[in-house]
Parts: structure tokens; sequence; C-alpha cells
């Protein structure tokens, strides 16, 4: 044997040690890995992470047992020259009866926070810690790029507040989502802010969280809803309360874009090439529906349902050719001029 | 107590000689291979479609790898990417885990009961070619208008007719109701078989633990299959007849689709992985020189999961906003379920405790089976943890999960069962050497692939997606965009792929060689090692009776006592002197003279051997008729069922011999 079986287990438990240790650096930088599920930033993602941290320590625990068990068992009984015929042993009830028990007690040591977190996450508080109620916005699924209304603020026109693809909510207050479809099934996560919850046509869903410090947090849909399933993603930014009363300020009310040449070359090429066909930008004629709102475009960090930068470069790779950065996306290949590319960039970025 | 009990000398009867494959007419040629009827014949024409469809969807997996190696993977289009996960996933399931495990249900379980064939064997022929016929026609939908692209699970609204307005949901859709067919064709006939045609003293608690497994599977798909038909028609009149079954606009409900399917697709999960757990409770035992731990124990587990197994369907639905009673009954119902999951586990680690291990090509596949799949129950029991499960719900965790549920669990136990009853079902013995080979690469590969999933799902990378960005942090280390965890599940995949290779090589290297497989190369414990690799057509020559459990076992226990000269009784049959034996109690030791009848002295001659016929074939035919006209013109729908009214009246007038 050329290991003392007890430093066997321990060069095993170094090992593992080491993995966790390299799992939890992996998994311990937001920054690295901006869906990671384990660095919970408001309170009801911590909630999950609480229930997550048990049932992972009981599973490494049956781990070790079991694993570490069949690995003696293979060692101890491997058939060696001249065994004989082993007893023929045919079962015991006492082992029986208690390996149907020691399972069951482990799950119900489970199921008690299981259910009781389960209650907790489906009832958003009425008031926020702040003391304001929360702040709800209605979250819309599409084929692919998410919708987001804030019934709570109004334009000067009268309609909610609307975005696209980036949220904005503020630290401190809870932020209840009404969550639904009109076309095909998918699913808001933000893993860093909670759990998913499926958007169902016809159907009602709620998510509910209180962001506990500012920063971007990056999500994604996470049911197939089709050809562009892994491009419909989205990022939800905290601002503490003075920075989102300024959002909410500037983002009610019509951006008001740069006044040079090839931005307003810009605003008439937006009308002619039939992008006001599906997109809205309030303060002007385009009232289109299908696409994304793009009233204040140019304060949003990301774009094509936050897959890339906003950068001009990005921007115009995207009016260029839709096509090659998202097949089948709903925006198509509008061939457009290269002096209209520029001019809809400048146009498009100074609607802050 | 040892009794000495003189045998009266049976009357002596003249041995015939045996109808064996080479000289019987009906069992040369290509042409008698469409008319066999034979459940050995049929096994190894499922076994071997089957195989061909792993391929298949294993290079589809090879693709859907080579496509997310690395971030921005430009290998595959976004629509090809979904057509192949929808296909590797339907492949896998329905056209290969399940019906390998029917060819294993065809080949092994009438020779464990002691039967000459399945009960209805036509039905059974019937069963194949609708397997056959169905997943060719669900995948020439290739080469119509691309391979069907909605998922395994083929979620409504995006697969009805809006979203999906072309022809591959309806190869989809139409293919299942097809290859439903035949699985409720199957089950049906498993079930009478293993109820009827037991050998005599072959009580339910003394059959195989492989043919239990088999008979609660049978009740499984008879009892999953109509929920999964229901939903299908309701979607073939969705996408062909614009009723609303699903559509929300105009009040359908895409819920039902999902509760009709998952009532069905989490039954399917222990239809999946049933059949390989009994194959691993036969593997354990005999390369530990022990009988199964706790048999009755492990009988009442698998019942107990085949009836919790209806109850916990939701808990693919815990995202969809149930709420919150709902998600707490089935949380509850799926933990429920890990405790008898988990009382297999434990009696399989103690068959093997106290005995003597032998480390065969099976018995590694076994004891892989073992411990993947304890893995993966632990993953699916933090999966029952619905605030968990909201985190790693449609993420890379649950790909992962299942994973070490399917391939850990139910495609080592198949590995296992074939390296297994290999010599039974060619009669040539596997190289143990490549075998090893061949485990060890699967293993490894095996965890290289899935292990790293965990992690990529705690890291939140979402399930079906073709592409992801650098920024996402799945393809590097610490912003170092080299060999990433998706990196190394591609080069786990590959390695998976050297194994199957492998094993490819060995089967092919020992069909060339000789057949010169013993009849019980592994000192097995049931009845089909009791009969010569591979068996003769009409399997037993006189039924075998059954004393006990583990049969063949105790008979070869009794043998060589009889050798060893320990006690004397002169014992004869058909005048020949048998030996000498020790009877322990009043009975004469029946089932040891019916074993040594079976094959030395029985006469076969008098074994009902079913007829061949073509007419399992050609009512398949009907039946896949039927749907390609659902499809392209009603009329040939029509003309399939009159063709396929007109088969099964040609079928029950044909004469049986």
């Amino acid at each position: 044997m050329p290991f003392p079986r007890a430093s066997g287990i321990g060069r095993k438990l170094l090992l593992l040690g080491l993995c966790l240790a390299v799992l939890s650096l992996l998994s311990g930088c937001a920054a690295l890995v901006p869906q990671t599920t384990v660095i919970p930033k408001t309170d009801a993602a911590r909630k999950i992470q609480d229930l997550y941290v048990l049932t992972f320590w009981l599973a490494v625990l049956v781990f070790i047992g079991t694993q570490g068990g069949l690995v003696w068992i293979l060692w101890r009984y491997r058939a060696r020259p001249g065994h004989e015929l082993p007893p023929q042993t045919h079962g015991n009830t006492v082992l029986e009866v208690g390996w149907t028990i020691a399972p069951a007690v482990v799950l119900v040591i489970l199921a008690v926070p299981t259910i009781r977190t389960i209650f907790e996450l489906e009832t958003p508080p009425t008031v926020s810690a702040n003391g304001m109620p929360p702040l709800v916005v209605e979250v819309t699924g599409k084929q692919w790029w998410w919708e987001f209304k804030y019934p709570e603020y109004k334009q000067p026109d009268g309609t909610e507040l609307t975005t696209a693809n980036e949220m904005i909510v503020p630290v401190g207050r809870t932020v209840v989502l009404h969550i639904s479809s009109d076309n095909v099934i998918h699913s808001f996560w933000v893993p860093q802010l909670t759990g998913k919850i499926d958007a169902i046509p016809n159907h009602h869903n709620e998510l509910w969280f209180t962001p506990e410090e500012a920063g971007q947090y990056f999500g994604q849909c996470a049911e197939y809803c089709g050809v562009q399933h892994a491009q419909m993603r989205m990022n939800v930014i905290a601002m503490n309360p003075p920075e989102f009363q300024a959002w909410v300020q500037r983002a009610s009310n019509p951006a008001i874009p740069e006044n040079t040449q090839l931005a307003i070359d810009g605003a008439t090429a937006f009308q002619q090439n039939g992008c006001a066909g599906c997109h809205t930008i309030a303060g002007t004629s385009a009232a289109g529906q299908v696409g994304p709102n793009l009233s204040h475009i140019g304060s949003r960090t990301m774009i094509a349902a936050s897959i890339m930068p906003n950068t001009d470069e990005n921007l115009a790779r995207w009016l260029r050719n839709p096509q090659e950065v998202k097949p089948g996306s709903g925006m198509p290949l509008l061939n457009l001029r290269p002096q209209d590319i520029d001019a809809l960039v400048e146009y498009l970025h100074s609607l802050k | 107590m040892a009794v000495t009990i003189p045998r009266p000398a049976a009357p002596a009867a003249p041995v015939q000689a045996a109808p064996e494959y080479g000289t019987l007419p009906s069992y040369r040629g290509f042409l008698s291979w469409l008319t066999t009827v034979d459940h050995k014949r049929i096994g190894i024409l499922y076994g071997c479609t089957a195989f061909a469809f792993f391929l298949l969807g294993g290079v589809e997996a090879l693709m859907i790898r080579i496509q997310l190696a690395t971030p921005n993977g430009t290998f595959v289009s976004p629509d090809a990417f979904n057509q192949l996960f929808t296909m590797h996933g339907t492949t896998m399931i329905f056209l290969f885990v399940m019906p390998m495990s029917v060819a294993f249900f065809n080949y092994i379980v009438p020779l464990q009961i002691g039967a000459p064939d399945v009960a209805f064997p036509r039905l059974n022929a019937f069963s194949y070619w609708t397997f056959l016929f169905g997943g060719i026609f669900m995948n020439a939908s290739y080469f119509v208008d691309g391979l069907p692209d909605g998922g395994w699970f083929g979620y409504v609204p995006l697969t009805g007719p809006i979203y999906s307005p072309s022809m591959r949901i309806d190869f989809w859709m139409l293919g299942l109701q097809v290859l439903g067919v035949a699985s409720l064709a199957g089950a049906f006939n498993f079930l009478v078989t293993i109820i009827n045609m037991r050998a005599p003293g072959m009580s339910l608690m003394r059959m195989p633990i492989f043919t239990w497994n088999t008979l609660i599977t049978s009740f499984l798909l008879i009892f999953a299959f109509p929920s999964i038909t229901v939903g299908l028609i309701l979607m073939m009149f969705d996408r062909f007849f614009g009723t609303n079954f699903y559509y929300a606009p105009n009040g359908g409900d895409p819920l039902l689709w999902q509760h009709l399917f998952w009532i069905f697709g989490h039954p399917e999960v222990y239809i999946l992985i049933l059949p390989a757990m009994g194959m691993v409770s036969e593997i354990l035992p005999v390369f530990s020189k022990k009988p199964l731990f706790g048999y009755p124990f492990v009988v009442y587990a698998t019942v107990a999961i085949g009836f919790i197994g209806f109850g916990v369907w939701s808990h693919h639905m815990f995202t969809t906003g149930l709420g919150p009673i709902a998600n707490a009954f089935f949380a509850a119902s799926t933990m429920l379920i890990a405790v008898p999951t988990g009382v297999k586990i434990f009696n399989w680690m103690f068959t093997m405790q106290g005995g003597a291990i032998r480390f065969t090509t099976a018995m590694l596949f076994a004891i892989g089976f073992v411990s993947m799949f304890t893995i993966g129950g632990l993953s699916g029991v933090m999966h029952a943890v619905v605030p968990i499960d909201m985190q790693h719900q449609d993420s890379y965790f649950v790909v992962a999960h299942f994973h070490y549920v399917l391939f850990g669990g139910a495609i080592f136990g198949i590995l296992g069962g074939i390296h297994f009853w290999w010599p039974k079902f060619t009669g040539t013995m596997l190289s143990e050497k490549l075998g090893k080979w061949t485990f060890w690469l699967v293993f490894v590969g095996f965890n290289l692939t899935f292990g790293p999933m965990h992690f990529l799902g705690v890291d939140g990378m979402p399930r079906r997606i073709y592409t992801y960005s650098t920024f996402q942090g799945w393809s590097g280390w610490f912003g170092y965009d080299w060999l990433g965890w998706n990196m190394i599940c591609t080069i786990g995949a590959f390695i998976i792929a050297i194994g199957i290779l492998t094993f490819i090589y060995n089967a092919f290297h020992s069909l060339m060689g000789p057949k010169n497989a013993p009849n019980d190369p592994w000192d097995a414990a049931t009845l089909e090692w009791s009969l010569p690799s591979p068996p003769p057509v009409y399997n037993f020559r006189v039924d075998p009776v059954v004393r006990s459990r583990d049969a063949w076992w105790s008979w070869k226990r009794r043998r060589q006592a009889v050798e060893a000269g320990e006690n004397v009784a002169t014992v004869t049959l058909a005048g020949h002197e048998l030996g000498h034996v020790e009877f322990e109690e009043d009975h004469p030791s029946e089932e040891y003279l019916a074993q040594e009848a079976n094959f030395t002295h029985g006469d076969p001659s008098t074994v009902h051997i079913p007829n061949p016929s073509f007419f399992p074939l050609i009512a398949a035919l009907g039946l896949v008729t039927m749907a390609v006209g659902m499809i392209f013109s009603y009329v040939l729908a029509v003309v399939g069922f009159l063709y396929l009214i007109v088969a099964i009246g040609g079928w029950a007038m044909e004469p049986t011999g």
C-alpha cells in the first residue's frame, strides 16, 4: 500500500478544499462573472443564497459519505486470489429502515426552510425599508428584447415612462416586477437581483427585490424563445436615490438631440428609412411599437438587447447589418447609405 | 435437513435434433430479418438501430460543443444550433435510451423468465418497425425544411403555428406520436409477457430484478404516454386546423401544454433510468459474487419511484408562477422521491459490501452508475428547493444535473449492460482490455464534460444559447479568455467520443473473432445464463422450474455439491444418470432436474415457435404514411389509414402456424 489510508483521505480533503477555493475565487468576482448566482446584491437574492449555502453543504456531506463509503467498499472487498465464495447475505431489515429514515430526516431539515422561503419570496413587502411603497416596473418579454414600463412615472403626453433592455432602479426601495409576454414564453433572470420567473402570455408573474448597492447587474432570457434566445439579454442599473430621481426627470421628458447638421440629418434619416415604423422616440412623430423604445438610447450603456457596449462603432455596425450581428432578429437589413449611418449614430447617441 | 431420496427413472424418450438458426429457412437471409418475430432478433434490431441513433445524437452533441467551446462561436448558425440541441435531446431520449432499453427488454426478459418468446411476437415486430419509421420520419425533416427546432420539450406558443410556421415542428410532433404508438405497443407486450409467461415457480418476488424494472417501466409507459399523446393532438389541432388550445390571445393557455408534457415528461425520466437501474442491479451482484442486498426493498423502492414519479411533474415548472402552495407541494413530493432512490443506492453499495468484487468492464460501468447517479441525485434534490431552482432552472446547472442522471446513470447502465450481456447476444467475448479503455475514457470524458457545467450554471449561463460574450466570463479565468469551463467541456466531449469509438472497435473486433463465448462466462445468477450463447431459436427445451430467486445461481451451487460428492442420490432422467444430489427437504430437486434436462435432454420440437410475418412491417408503413399525409396531403393520410386497416385485417387473418 503506497499511502496509509488516513493520508489518502487527507489528500482527498485537501484536493476538495482546493477545488472549493478555486470555485469560490472564480464565482467570487462578480466583475469577471457578471451573471453569477452566488453573490447576491438584494434582500431576495440573499434569501436564496442562504438556502443554497445550507443545501450545498448538506450535499457535500452526503457526497463525501456515499462516495467515500463506495470507494472504501471497492478497496476493502476487491476480489483477491484464493478468495472463497463470500457469505451470501440477503439483506438486513434494520439497515433498510435506517437508510429510509436517515435521508428523510435530512430532507425534512431541507424542506422546512425551503417552504418558508417559498412563501417569503412570493409576497413582496408592502412598504420598502425606506418607507416608500414598492416601485412597480412592468416587464414584457419580446422576441428578442425586453420592454420596461414605469406606471408611476408619466411622460408629458400622459404615457408611461418606457425603456428597453436597461432597467434603472433605486437603491433601498423595493422593486416589484410585473412580468408577462405578448408573444412566446420568456424568462426574466438577473441572477444577482433574484431568481428567475417566466414571462408567459395571459399570465401575470411577479418578482421583487430591494437593491442594496449601486451598480450594474446583467441577466438574460432563460427560457428558449426562438432563434435569438441567446442574445436576449438585459441589464439593471441600481442608482442611489438622488441619481435615480435625476434619471426619472430626464427619462420622462423627450430628449433634446444635439443641434449639429449631422444629428439633424440623422433625425431625417430616421424618418425616411422607415425606422419610425417600428421605434418610438418621445417628442417626435416616431411612434412605432414593434421594436425597442429609443427615446433615450444615447444614455444606455448597451445596445441590441444588452449584447454589446453602446459605442459609435457598435451602433454603426448594428445599423449596417443587424442580421450579421443577430441573425433572425426583427430588425431588418435596411441597406443604409454610409452617410446615413453616420448621421443616425450621431442623432441616436445625442438622445440622452 | 438433508434427506436422500431415490428418484424413479423417467421413461426414456428419443432426443430429437434441435432446430437451430442455420437449419430453419425462416432464419436465413435478409428477408428473414424483415419478417422476424423472434424476440432475440428484434432485440438485436432494436439495439443496432438505437445505437445508430446514439451516434447521430452524439455527433449533434459534438457540434454543439464545438460551437460553444469559445465565445462568439461561428461553427454553426443560430438556426442550425437550435435544430441541433432540439434533435440531440429528442434523439437521445426517444431514439436511443428508450429503444436501447427495449432492446434489452426484448432479448433478456423472455430468457430471464424462462419463456420461449414475448406474449405477442408480431406486435413486438410492429413496435420495432414503427419505432424505426418514426425515427427516420422525424429526421427526414432535415431534407424537407430543416430539423425540428422547438426544443425537445416543444413549449407553445413557440411551437405553435404563428411562431413556427415551417414544417419542422409538424415532423417533430407527428414523429413523437408514431414513436408513442411503438412504445405503448411494446409496453403492453412486456406487461402481458411478464405477468403471464413466467416459468413455473417464478413468483413475482422470485423474478429477476431486471424483469421487475421492465415491468414497472411498462406500467409507467402505459400511464405516462397518454398525456403527451393528448398534448400532441391538441398541438396538431392548433397547427393544422386553427384551434386555440394553446393560443393565448384567443383564450388558450400555454401552460396547459407544459402540464400535459411534464405529466408525461417526469415519469419519462424514470422510464429512461429504471431499465438501467435494473441492469446495474443484475451486474453488481454477479461481480460481487453475492445476491442483491435487500431484494424486496429494492423492488418496493422501484414501485415507490413509479408511483411518486407521477406526482412531481410541476418541479419542471417552478418558475412558471404556479403559486406558493403548488410549489411547496411539489418541492415536498420531489424530495420524497429521493428516499426510495437513496434506498436503492444503499442496497447497491451493500451488495458489494462483503463481496469479492471483480472489476470487469461491465462492473466498472455499474459502479460508475452508482457513483455518478448519486451526484445527479444530489443536484436533483437541490432543484427540489424551489428558491434555488429559481436560480438554477434553465441554466447549465440543470444540464449538468440531468446528464449525471441520464448519461452517468442511464447510459453508464446501458454500456454496462452491453458489456455484460454481449456474450449472450453474440456468442463472442469482448476484449476486457479494450473495454477498460472504453470505461476510463468515457468516465473521464464524462466528468470533464458535465462536471464543469455545474460551475457554468452557478455562474449564470443559461441553456440553449448558441453563443455568449467574452465579458460574461464563461470562457476564461480571471479575465484571461483561455481554457475556460466551456472549452474543458468540449475537450471532455471528444474524450467521450474516443471512448465510444473504442467500444465500436472492440465490438467489431469481437464479432470478427471466433464464436467461443461460454454459456455462463461471468458465473451469473439468472436463467439466461443457463442457455448457450447465443441461445437457440426456441430458448428453453422445456420450461425451467424455478424454486428460488437467482434460479440459475442456486442450481449451479447444487451441482457443485453433486460434483463434490456430497450426499448420495443417484438421479436419472430420460435414461441418463444425472449424478448425485443432496436434497434439502422433501422436494426432490425438480429445478435441478429441469435445468439439466433443459440444455441436454429436452425435446425442443414441441416448443411453439411463431411463424415469421410481413404484416408488422406492412402495418407500420401505414402508420408512417398517415403521418406523412398529415403534413403534405390529407388524401394521403386517409389512404394511409385505409391501408393500415387492411394491413391489420390481413394480420388478423394470417395463420400463426
